[in-house]
This record gives structure tokens, sequence and C-alpha cells, in this order.
């Protein structure tokens, strides 16, 4: 009994110091004033309705959901098509991607920042193209996941020929059939993957700069003027993530229910 | 399917992954042994002469190894005490950790100006109960910087570590216990045996994720910090006084670095495997 008393006193610690952070900052978003106290002295909506009168901030919020969306539809049906191909006929081959995703993943945006800048600044080619097709690639990771457990659970390829036996086309089996299956870990990947790239800071702000100002850009401009401005962001931005995370793990845990049946 | 279908379908996913991967990373290999289009090694001599940038490697080793050791010391504790709730209080859990995995960067960097930035809630708080110690505390320092990373390490610490500690099963400590052994027995002869290498792995992946973070570093002290991810962003973005040659060697040192502590981890790993 008493183990367990000391682990959970670990887990407490855990707890606290993810939460804190998180309701400090959403607790400050709506703080009137708090410049003396420990708690604020008042609450207030001005801040949050300030910065959505900010034309600044709603520009930016349109500018991340444009490229963040724009990179999640491009990886669908380039990424998809391909982890299929892959996975159903050539099942040796996989091996490959599986090291792409790793080296994707393991690599980070800084390193990768020179790179793209290096090849890619002298062609006189808009450098907002080269960070949609760097998210693109990023995401990899995430679609791969998703798709290949899906694949996994229902054990795509029998599913196919069984399908064709049946008299369906290869295009039917394919729509009707097989993209149904797939289509809930689809789509909590391709959510998972919008909010990693809402919150891409690093290959936006080396490789394009403040010419293109998306929610993370304005946010740091935000930190050195206004706190509550900042923290009204910050809202935002946990908000529309957990949203996006909850709908994702409802998603999953739905076809989780689905397969076991 | 025949080849060439298959090869329609894969080829615009090619195409990306060599444009957007592969290529600019060897682009920045090949940069990296160039001064003025000429092949050098210059570059690297400099990096490793150069006592600010290697004072930058030193400090981002420190602060991932540090950071990654807390983050899973921690966690390792907590998802035993988590493995102990019941499933959709664990599922809870897992929801809320996934949440915050997404919680780093700049908005992360800023919440912790709020906790303990020079007007926040906890500074302001410390300097009421007046704890000396306490309020001479800097967010921006390398402290602060622990405080951060390890607050993303964690959520990282935890996705990982889950599914090893899920392996051990219940019975495998039923039948120690009948056997004899005592709850520490258990422990030392076959629990931390088995996730051992688990925890190895993670702690590489946790230093890696160290080694690469940017955003929040950059926010909290504004490239004042010297970090290795910090140099290779001041020498890529400085428009007038860039130096893509340089940024290209350092970065391919910290790629290297990275890749060394991957190693290190498979050859504990097997030497541990070995052993049992």
């Amino acid at each position: 009994m008493k183990k367990r008393s000391f682990t959970d006193l670990f887990f407490l610690l855990f707890v606290v110091y993810i939460v804190l952070p998180v309701a400090a900052t959403m607790l400050y978003a709506f703080a009137d004033k708090w410049n003396k106290t420990i708690l604020p002295e008042g609450l207030t909506l001005k801040w949050v309705m300030t910065l959505f009168q900010d034309p600044a901030f709603i520009q930016a919020f349109g500018r991340s959901v444009l490229l963040a969306g724009g990179a999640v539809i491009v990886a669908l049906f380039v990424i998809v098509p391909a982890i299929f191909v892959i996975v159903l006929y050539f099942p040796k081959y996989e091996k490959w991607i599986q090291a792409t995703v790793v080296m994707v993943y393991s690599f980070p945006g800084i390193i990768l920042a020179v790179g793209l800048i290096r090849v890619y600044s002298k062609f006189g080619i808009s450098m907002i193209l080269v960070v949609l097709g760097a998210y693109v690639i990023g995401i990899l990771p995430y679609i791969y996941q998703g798709t290949r457990n899906s694949l996994r659970n229902v054990d795509a390829r029998q599913l196919l020929d069984a399908a064709q036996l049946l008299g369906a086309s290869k295009m039917q089996a394919f729509t009707r059939i097989l993209l149904p299956t797939v289509y809930p870990g689809l789509f909590a990947g391709a959510l998972l993957s919008f909010s990693v790239l809402f919150g891409e800071f690093v290959l936006i702000n080396l490789v394009v700069g403040s010419r293109f100002e998306t929610v993370q850009i304005y946010l740091m401009k935000k930190l050195s003027t206004s706190g509550h401005i900042a923290s009204a962001v910050v809202f935002v931005y946990i908000v529309l993530m957990g949203i996006l995370t909850f709908i994702a793990a409802k998603v999953t845990k739905k076809t989780k229910g689905a397969t076991n049946v | 399917m025949s080849k060439r279908q298959a090869f329609i379908w894969l080829s615009p996913f090619i195409v990306l992954v060599l444009l957007f991967f592969l290529v600019p990373l060897l682009y920045m290999l090949i940069t990296s042994f160039q001064s003025n289009g000429a092949f050098t090694l210059q570059q690297y001599q400099t990096v490793l002469t150069n006592s600010y940038i290697l004072q930058g490697f030193k400090n981002s080793i420190t602060l991932s190894v540090v950071s990654a050791i807390i983050a899973l010391i921690v966690t390792l504790f907590a998802v035993y005490a988590i493995m102990n709730f019941s499933e959709p209080m664990r599922e809870r859990i897992l929801i809320l950790t996934n949440l915050t995995s997404n919680f780093s960067g700049i908005p992360l960097a800023f919440a912790f100006i709020v906790l303990l930035g020079n007007s926040g809630l906890f500074t302001l708080l410390f300097d009421k109960w007046e704890i000396g110690v306490l309020s001479s505390f800097s967010l921006y320092s390398w402290a602060g910087l622990l405080l951060i990373y390890v607050y993303f390490q964690m959520p990282l610490a935890l996705m990982l570590l889950y599914p090893i500690y899920d392996g051990i099963q219940q019975q495998w400590k039923e039948a120690s216990a009948l056997l004899g052994a005592s709850t520490w027995q258990f422990w030392m002869k076959i629990g931390i045996p088995i996730i051992l290498p688990g925890v190895v792995g993670t702690f590489s992946v946790l230093f890696a994720n160290a080694m690469g973070a940017y955003a929040s570093a950059y926010a909290l002290t504004s490239s004042n910090y010297n970090l290795v991810a910090i140099r290779i962003g001041s020498l890529i973005k400085g428009d007038i006084f860039a130096q893509p040659e340089l940024a290209s060697a350092i970065a391919v040192l910290l790629a290297v670095t990275m890749v060394l502590a991957m190693l290190l981890s498979e050859w504990s790993i097997a030497k541990t495997r070995r052993k049992l």
C-alpha cells in the first residue's frame, strides 16, 4: 500500500506540472487586472474580444488554416495512395516507407530548414510553397500510422480479393470496401497532422519569416507587446487543439470498438 | 496491379520526398564542405575551434540529457501509477497527454512566462511570501529552459513508456509471488530487465527531441541563450551576416550527435538483451 501512494505522488506531480501552465494561461486570457495580486482582480472578455476584432489575427488564423489544411489535403491525395499501393501490392518494399517515416520523424525542422533555404532560395519560387511541401512530408509519420493501423486491422488484401471474387470491379472494391474501413484511422491521422502543423513555427519562421504571418508568428510578435492578447491567442489555440484531439480520440475509439465486434 | 500503374500512384510521393526531404538534406551536407563554391573542411575547423559554438553544443547536450532524465524518472513512476487506474480513467489521461503533447513551442514558452516570468503568478507569490531563494529564480536562464524542456518531454515519455509497461503482465507478478519472490525481487530480476531496453530507447528519443527543439528556447530567450539550434537559426536568418556554409556544418554535426545517441541506445539495448 505504501508503494502505491509513492507512485501516486509522482502521478500527481506529473498532472499538476502538465495542467498548471495551461490553466494559468487560460485564466490570464480572462484576467482583468493581474499585476500585483496572486489571483486576477476581475474577469473580463475584453482580451478575447479585442483579439477577434484584430484583422491581423483573423488573417493570421486564416493563413494557418490554409497552410496546415492545404498540406493535410495534399498529403491525403499523395501519401495515402502510395501507402495503399505499397502495403497491398509490394509489401516487401514497405520497409522503405518505414525507413522514410523514421527519418522524417527524427530529423528536426531546424536541420531541414538549412537545406530548404540552401536549395530553394535562389530559384525565385515562392518559399511558402516550399514550406507547404516540407509540411506534406513532415506529417508522413502521422498519416502513415493512421492508415497502416486500419489496414492491419482489416487484412485489406483478403478483403479486396473477396470483393473482386464476388464481382466488384477493382474501383468499386477500393472505394466501397477499403476506403470506408480505413477512413476513421485516416481521419484521426489527418486531425493530428493538422494540429501538429498548426503549431509549427521553425520552418515558417526561418524559411518564410514574417512575410507570411501565421498564428504562431503573430503570437511571437505579441509576446513582447501585450501579454493579455498573447494569452488570448494561446487560449484560442488550446481550445482548437482540444476540440481536434477530442474528435480524433472519439473516432479512434469507435473504430476500435467496431473492429472488435 | 501492373508495375506501371503502381509507379503512377507512387511517383508523386517519391518526388515530394526527394524535393522536400532528401535533396535539401543532401544539399546541406554538400554545402557544409564548401566555402565560396570550393571544397574545403574549413567550416568544420571553424566549428571545432570556435569556443562559442562548442559551448552551444555543450549547453544543448547538457540540457537535453538532464531534461530527458528528469522527465523519464517522473514519468516512469507516473505511468506505474496510471497502470493501476481503471480503463476509462486511463483513457482520459491518455487523451489529456495527447493534447498536451502538442502544447509546445511559442505557446508553451508563453505559458511559463505567465507562471514564472518577471510578473508571473508564482513570481508574485514567492515575493509575497518572501521566499528569497525562489524569487531570485529567472525563467530566462538555464533553469527556466530546463523547466520548459521537461514539460514538453513528459507527454512524449508517457506515450513511449505506456506500451512498454503494458507488456508486463499481471500474471508474471502473480507467478513470481507464488514462487516466493518479493515485489522488490520481481522488479530487480524480472520487471526492470524487461522494461530496460524500452526505457533506454525512450531516453534516446527524448534526447533527440530536446536537441532539435528550437521554438520554445527562441521565444523565451530570443536567441540570447547559447544553444545549437538557436545558433543554426541565427546563422541562416541573419540576412546580412548569413553564413549558410557554417550553419550547414553545425547542422550536420547536430545530426551526427543525434545519430550517435541513437546508435548508443541500440548498442545498449542489444547488450541488455544478450544479458537476459
